[in-house]
Order: C-alpha cells, then sequence, then structure tokens
C-alpha cells in the first residue's frame, strides 16, 4: 500500500499557546527570549511582533528599537517538545502513528486513514480547522514521502496535497532549506548559486556526494521516496503500569519470575485500593541489546489476584528469550473494569458461571491453548441445525429464549457426508443406507422433519430430516437435500444420537 | 465365625477410605435413579468424587456414552453447576443435551487435538472446585495420567468422566469404574411406527470394591429407567 504522510507545522506555537494562557497578550506585541552568549535572543515571536518587526534570533535591544512597546518573556527551554506531544496525542484520534518534530511539527503517518473523513483534502481541512479554532497557527502538507511533505508544509505557497509520486515536481521550486539540511550546507549550496532544489535535482548522485557529502543526497532521496525514513511514534500512556529496572541483567526463568511477582505485586495493590480487576496486561522487557519482547496475559473477568494472574504469566515465561539478559520489565495493564467486591460466604453453593475460580480456570486454559478453544454456546433463534446455535460473548451471558426441544444428534457432522440410501416409496424413509462402505439395515424411523432454508441469509435446497434406527439399535440423523426428483436426491448423514 | 465378619466388615470399610471413598451419608444426596446399576457400587450409592472411564470404539458408542454421561451430569448439575467437556474434532451439539435435561448454556466447551492437552486441561478443571464435572475424551489414558486424575478428584470433590477410544491397549488404571455402553434396538411401541425410547446396554467392566455386570437402561422422560424392571410391571398388568 502506498504509505501516505501528513506533516503539521505550527508556525507561531509557544506564542499561540502563551496567548491562549493569557487572553491579556492578544493584543500586545510580544516575543520569548533566552540568554544566549550574555545577549536576550528572541526564539520566539508572535504573529503581531512578527508583522511590526521583531523576528526570530534578533537580539531584544534590537527589535525594541524597531518596536518600542515589544514584550520579553522568558522563554522555558524544553516547552515546545511537551506542547508537541500534547498536541501529538490528541491527533491520535486521526491516526495512530504520530510522531514529533522538533522544533514545531508534528508528523502523521496517514496511510489508510483519509478515507474515513472523505479523502485526503477533507482530512486536512478538518485538522486544521480544529486546529486553527483552537488558536494554533497551522499549516499541513500531504505526500507521499516524509521530506515532500515536510518541504510542502513549512515553504509551499500553493496546494498543500502532492498527489502520489509527483514529489520531485513538487518540491522543485522550493527553497534548499526545505531539504532539512545544516545552515552550513545551506550557507554553500547558496554560495553556489543553489537557491531551490530543482537544479540539484538534475545532478548526478555521484557529483553532489563528491562535493556535498551523503547528507545532501540521503535528504533528497528521503524527499523522492528512494529512501525509506523511520518514524518514533508517541505511546499512548497506559493508566496502570509498574516498572522495575535490574542493576544486573536477568537471564533465568526464575529471575523473571521474581520480577513478574514484584511488578504483579505493585500494580495489584494500586488496582485494589482503586477497587478495579486487570482484564489485560503486557509485559515488556528491555533487553541489553536494545531489543524488546513481549507477552500478554488476559483474562475472562476482573482480576487483582497476584497468585492468580502469577499463574497466568508462569506459563507465557517460556516465552520470553532473555538472550544476553533483560535490563527494564515494563507491566502495563491497557484494560482494567470495575470490580465488585463480593462478600465471603458461609457455606459453599454452586455459584454457577460468576465463579471466580471458573473464571480463573478459564484464563489458565486459554493461556495453555489459546482462547479460541473454549466456546460456550446460546440458542439462536433458526431452525436451521448449523445456525440454530451461537457463541456466548461473555462467561455470563445469559439465553434470551429458550432451548429448542425437538430430538437433535447429540454429535453433529460438519459438514454432513454425503451416503446411498435405498428407499421402497420415494418419500418413505430409506430401508436402507451405505456410509463410508458400511451397509446399515434400518428398522425404525422417525420423519420427516422439513427444515426450509432461511431465503433471506442463503439459497439452496429445504432439507427433509429423519431419525432412524438401524438394526443394532444405533440411531442415526439423515437428511434428503432438496424433493425427491426421479431418483436424483442427494442423502446425508448429519449426526449421531445418543 | 461372626466376630470374624465384623472384623473383615470393618477392614473393608476402613480400606475404601483409604482408597479415597468417604462413605455417604444417608439422605443427602438423592440416588441418580440408576437402579440396579448403582446398587453395584460400593455402599450402593453412585461415587460422584471419582474418575470414571468410558470404552467407546466407534462413534456410534461415543454417542451413546455421551448421551449417558449428560444423562448422570442432569441429576449432578441440578442445583445450577457447571460442567466442562473437553471434546476432539467431533463436535457435541449443544442443542441435544437440553432433551437429557441439562441446559446446553451451563456447559463449556474446550476443543483440542492432542491428548496432552486435553488432559492437562482435565486435570486443571478437576482441580476447580467450582465446577460439577468434567467429561473429557481422549484416544488413550495411562496408568499416570488416571492417578493424577484421582488425586485433583479426591482433594475437589468433581466428578470426572473420561471416554477413551483406543481399545488396542486397555491397560489398568486408577479410575473407579469402567463403562461400556452401546445403543440396543428400542422397544416396540405396540406396533406403533417410529422409534421407541433411547434403549442403552451398560456394561460395567470394572468397579472398584463393587461388582461388575451388565443392565439394560432407557431414557425416557428425563429418567433412567431399568428395562428388566419395566418388563416385570407389564407382567404384572397382564397377570
Amino acid at each position: 500500500m502506498q504509505k501516505r504522510y501528513m506533516v503539521l507545522v505550527f508556525r507561531h506555537l509557544l506564542t499561540d499557546e502563551l496567548a491562549l494562557r493569557r487572553p491579556q497578550l492578544k493584543d500586545v506585541p510580544f516575543v520569548l527570549a533566552a540568554a544566549i552568549k550574555n545577549r536576550m535572543v528572541i526564539t520566539a515571536s508572535s504573529p503581531l511582533a512578527e508583522a511590526q518587526g521583531a523576528f526570530t534570533g534578533m537580539a531584544v535591544a534590537d527589535a525594541r528599537a524597531a518596536v518600542p512597546e515589544l514584550l520579553a518573556i522568558d522563554d522555558i527551554p524544553g516547552k515546545n517538545a511537551k506542547l508537541l506531544r500534547l498536541l501529538g496525542l490528541w491527533c491520535i484520534r486521526y491516526t495512530p502513528t504520530v510522531a514529533i518534530d522538533i522544533p514545531n511539527g508534528l508528523i502523521l503517518d496517514i496511510s489508510g486513514c483519509a478515507h474515513l473523513w472523505g479523502g485526503e483534502r477533507n482530512y486536512l481541512k478538518e485538522i486544521v480547522l480544529k486546529l486553527r479554532n483552537a488558536g494554533f497557527d497551522a499549516r499541513a502538507a500531504i505526500a507521499d514521502t516524509l521530506g515532500a511533505a515536510w518541504a510542502v508544509a513549512h515553504f509551499a505557497k500553493v496546494s498543500p496535497i502532492v498527489a502520489s509520486g509527483m514529489q520531485a515536481k513538487a518540491i522543485s521550486a522550493l527553497p534548499t532549506a526545505a531539504l532539512r539540511l545544516e545552515t552550513e550546507l545551506l550557507l554553500k549550496l547558496q554560495k553556489l548559486g543553489f537557491r531551490t532544489i530543482g537544479p540539484l535535482l538534475s545532478i548526478s548522485a555521484t557529483v553532489l556526494r563528491r562535493r556535498f557529502g551523503t547528507v545532501l543526497l540521503v535528504r533528497i532521496n528521503q524527499a523522492l521516496g528512494k529512501e525509506n525514513e523511520v518514524l518514533t511514534p508517541i505511546e499512548l500512556p497506559v493508566a496502570y503500569m509498574a516498572r522495575l529496572p535490574c542493576l544486573e541483567p536477568i537471564r533465568t526463568a526464575v529471575g523473571i519470575e521474581i520480577a513478574i511477582e514484584k511488578l504483579l505485586s505493585e500494580l495489584c495493590l494500586r488496582l485494589q485500593d482503586e477497587g478495579k480487576g486487570l482484564r489485560k496486561a503486557n509485559l515488556k522487557c528491555q533487553r541489553i541489546d536494545g531489543r524488546k519482547v513481549q507477552v500478554s496475559i488476559t483474562t475472562t473477568k476482573g482480576s487483582h489476584s497476584v497468585s492468580h494472574l502469577m499463574r497466568l504469566f508462569k506459563l507465557q515465561v517460556s516465552k520470553i528469550e532473555p538472550a544476553l539478559g533483560i535490563e527494564l520489565f515494563l507491566l502495563e495493564a491497557p484494560r482494567v473494569e470495575d470490580m465488585e467486591t463480593v462478600q465471603d460466604q458461609l457455606w459453599a453453593e454452586p455459584k454457577g458461571l460468576a465463579d471466580t475460580d471458573l473464571a480463573q480456570l478459564l484464563d489458565r486454559i486459554a493461556g495453555k491453548v489459546g482462547a479460541a478453544a473454549i466456546k460456550r454456546y446460546l440458542p439462536s433463534e433458526h431452525y436451521w441445525p448449523e445456525h440454530s446455535i451461537k457463541k456466548a460473548n461473555s462467561l455470563t451471558e445469559k439465553p434470551t429464549t429458550a432451548w429448542p426441544t425437538k430430538p437433535r444428534p447429540i454429535s453433529l457432522l460438519s459438514p454432513p457426508e454425503p451416503i446411498e440410501v435405498m428407499a421402497l416409496v420415494p418419500d418413505n424413509p430409506p430401508k436402507m443406507f451405505i456410509h463410508k462402505g458400511k451397509r446399515h439395515q434400518i428398522t425404525k424411523a422417525d420423519g420427516p422433519e422439513r427444515i426450509g432454508r432461511e431465503w433471506w441469509q442463503d439459497s439452496g435446497e429445504h432439507r427433509d430430516y429423519f431419525a432412524v434406527e438401524d438394526s443394532e439399535g444405533r440411531r442415526y440423523w439423515l437428511f434428503r437435500s432438496g424433493y425427491y426428483d426421479g431418483g436424483d436426491a442427494q442423502w446425508y448423514l448429519h449426526g449421531y444420537f445418543a | 465365625m461372626e466376630n470374624k465378619k465384623a472384623i473383615v466388615n470393618e477392614l473393608q470399610q476402613k480400606i475404601l477410605q483409604w482408597e479415597g471413598y468417604k462413605a455417604p451419608v444417608a439422605g443427602v444426596r438423592p440416588l441418580l435413579g440408576l437402579g440396579p446399576l448403582e446398587a453395584a457400587f460400593p455402599n450402593g450409592v453412585f461415587p460422584v468424587v471419582a474418575v470414571h472411564e468410558l470404552i467407546c470404539a466407534s462413534t456410534e458408542q461415543a454417542a451413546s456414552s455421551g448421551g449417558l454421561v449428560t444423562g448422570i451430569l442432569s441429576v449432578l448439575m441440578q442445583k445450577g453447576g457447571i460442567c466442562v467437556w473437553i471434546g476432539r474434532a467431533r463436535r457435541i451439539f449443544a442443542p441435544s443435551l437440553s432433551l437429557f435435561g441439562v441446559e446446553p448454556h451451563q456447559v463449556i466447551f474446550i476443543s483440542l487435538i492432542k491428548d496432552k492437552d486435553a488432559l492437562w486441561v482435565m486435570e486443571e478443571a478437576l482441580k476447580c472446585g467450582g465446577l460439577t464435572a468434567v467429561i473429557c475424551e481422549v484416544k488413550e489414558l495411562s496408568f499416570k495420567h488416571s492417578q493424577r486424575l484421582q488425586l485433583a478428584v479426591e482433594q475437589s470433590r468433581v466428578t470426572g468422566f473420561v471416554l477413551r477410544n483406543e481399545m488396542a491397549k486397555l491397560d489398568s488404571t486408577a479410575c473407579t469404574a469402567r463403562w461400556r455402553v452401546s445403543a440396543m434396538p428400542s422397544a416396540d411401541m405396540n406396533g406403533l411406527p417410529g422409534l421407541g425410547y433411547l434403549r442403552w446396554q451398560i456394561e460395567l467392566l470394572k468397579v472398584r470394591n463393587g461388582q461388575p455386570g451388565k443392565w439394560t437402561l432407557e431414557w425416557q422422560n428425563g429418567n433412567f429407567i431399568s428395562v428388566e424392571k419395566e418388563l416385570a410391571l407389564v407382567e404384572r398388568k397382564v397377570g
């Protein structure tokens, strides 16, 4: 699938945010300044100050000469990263992959997301308008590559959406600064007369590398999509988590178990205090070779019992490969639910499906053999045998209708197996049938019970069912598919009665 | 002589206790209604805290065994208990259980292919006191495994049923009883057409401290009816 990226630029990120917090600054030209080499230098300037001639990079004293009423506020270092993170978390409603682009941008991987908002144009409009209404001066661009989107978002004056494969055309008229290059390299390019990207694209790669090093070549290739670029997406914070750094790398199963137990007791104490139960837990192990291994457990019913969760994790420990050793354990509980506090009973009665022991048993089984193997059925209002049951969604789900009382075989073949039959009269039950090469002489039979297809769901023939007993007393459920029609109707064996 | 008999009886009772049998207190649990079959067990009561082994050579026999077990379950699960049914590829059709008086939604089905997994799950399930019964379909059951199951049962007081179909190796197991259930032609209903009541021939091949034997039972309107008794009744009416 073709990747699509969107780059968001906040041209006045810090001043916009300040103006939102202090509305009195709205009509005043103000700048943020920090001490650099013993002088106060403007690090961010409000749109009003910029219009009057106070730009980023100027000394505050110089700017005051142009704008006498200029207000200088101390800049807090690292503030923009924090702000971008918050904006990035907000953007996760539009795409799961959002990355921060210091100093004033966000990168969104929007592959496969835009159609949900009715196309890229509407998608872009929606995000930019929402941000502008919130008070941020945002610009955005969409392209196949991160580099092209970045260039267009920062420097283009025209259409913000670059059609698939048109990166070269879109960026060729943009200044060389749109390639995300170091200042030194930019100066060098400027000296040689390269003001736009266009001329650089027509020069061969070997020449560019000899002159300007690999950085320029990499940036051009990234913008054109010839080279991949990796994003570090923001991760949503998990409300319930515990971490355990280790002084020495852990390599043994026993060590891992001890670590899990420590983490669980910490997390469960907190869950217990808040009356919550864990439904899903992920254990992330950071190895010293820089890789992550992860195992997870799920429970059918919220639980904050250390011993139970520990048993579930013990089944998973063998799946953790410690390699050279694990230096950090992270236990996250992304899914928790409110738990009812249950009073202990004085005498034991069968508690049925609400039993905690049962839920814990099923968790253990699911941990060992997979949750797909565990099934519970509820009646479904269909006569067609294959559709007459449905899987229960939860352990406590009750049937909404009564179970049917018609005789049904205890074991049902799926799919039904074709048989050869012999019947005396066309519409009578058969006298004999052959299944897997074995003849069964039928002595008694009940039927037919006609079950029609549900025409609104699937098309095909109806079935005429017969419950038959052979000479040895074995009971079978047979059916003929469709009407008897000159002897070519197919018969099937569908199940065994008890 | 009398004295000797009393000593032997006392000793037998003690052995039963050591082997995990607890003498049932009279009136605590109703009889299962298995008729004369129940009398074959020690103390004349169907052992609930035990693992039963049912041998089914064919698919038809497996279905019959399933029917008998479900009939027994209906009595055990009267108070709304839960049962776990560990099956293999062959699928139990849930709605049929309601014919035997078991609420199908009270049964949790676990489908597994490997015997090893199935026995692991069965042992875990038997340790869970919240269950009423555990049914497991396997190919083989080794002596060691049956011992493990018996130990689990003694602690949790859950009833276990093992349906096995590998006839080649019938070694002795630690199970309390070994059954064989096969379908029998149903009775003629006074010349009426159609099927009669479900009828099985039930063989108790082995019972620990009990009397092995052979019986014919019918499932009539939610009860096991011993066929011999039925015949006797009819004869009396005629006479």
